[in-house]
């Protein structure tokens, strides 16, 4: 192997493929609550937007070997995941629909909490010699 | 819609999960037989597509037309979708994608049965 791994092969294809469907599922979830019902909970629904173009970004990045742009974005999706678990814990009236987020994502098997922690793993396992 | 079909479906997924899994795990390359698990399950998938389409247009429950045949089509999108990406990978986990895709088709054949109940989700 090279001495860095691209992010996107081996194992890497496969994460690229979790994100994948996570970049799909949030922004289309959030594209049909904006334009169906954006006035019940704009808060939730804007955080969907959000949670949607960073899983977009994500993808993007690791699909395309874009380390420092991997990193920021999963460091992102990690401090979003862990805040909107605590917040819509402690304080339900301010998620009144569900995000992927909320709960610490238990809506969706509580991938979108491990996700974070798997990518950056990878993201340091790929930079260095070994695989 | 009828639930024992897409409860059957969805586990049919599973199985193909199952089967692609074990190639990971022996770190097999993409096999025929796989292919044609996936196959079949694309068939049954087409079949939901049309089925669920007609019986949507049959019902006079209040279902979300627009995101139940959204999902239908985007179910049916995968599976090749994941064929052709995990072909183009050469390591064990070119299959692996195709654990993703077809837990991902599970989940959304059950998500596809909560919109069918017009359960809010």
């Amino acid at each position: 192997m090279s001495e860095r791994a691209s992010t996107a092969h081996g194992f890497g294809r496969a994460l690229v493929a979790v994100y994948a469907v996570f970049a799909v599922a949030a922004s289309a979830r959030s594209i049909f609550q904006l334009i169906t019902k954006a006035d019940e909970a704009p808060f939730a629904y804007a955080l969907s937007a959000v949670a949607g173009v960073v899983y977009v970004v994500a993808t993007y990045a690791l699909a395309t070997d874009h380390r420092r742009l991997a990193t920021a974005t999963i460091g992102f999706e990690l401090v979003g995941v862990l805040t909107v678990g605590v917040l819509s814990l402690a304080d339900e009236s301010l998620f009144p629909d569900q995000t992927v987020w909320s709960d610490f994502g238990s809506g969706y098997g509580y991938v979108p909490l491990v996700l974070p922690f798997v990518g950056l793993w990878w993201l340091l396992r790929s930079r260095g010699g070994h695989d | 819609m009828n639930e024992t079909v897409v409860n059957a479906i969805a586990l049919l997924a599973v199985a193909v999960a199952a089967h692609a899994a074990w190639h990971t795990l022996r770190d097999a390359p993409f096999s025929n037989p796989l292919f044609y698990s996936v196959a079949a399950l694309e068939v049954a998938l087409l079949g939901l597509l049309i089925g669920g389409s007609v019986a949507l247009g049959r019902t006079d429950r209040d279902v979300d037309g627009v995101l139940l045949v959204s999902y239908l089509v985007t179910i049916v999108v995968i599976p090749p979708a994941a064929v052709l990406w995990g072909i183009a990978e050469k390591s064990r986990w070119g299959t692996g994608v195709v654990v993703v895709a077809m837990l991902t088709t599970a989940v959304l054949c059950v998500r596809v049965e909560q919109i069918w109940d017009a359960v809010r989700v």
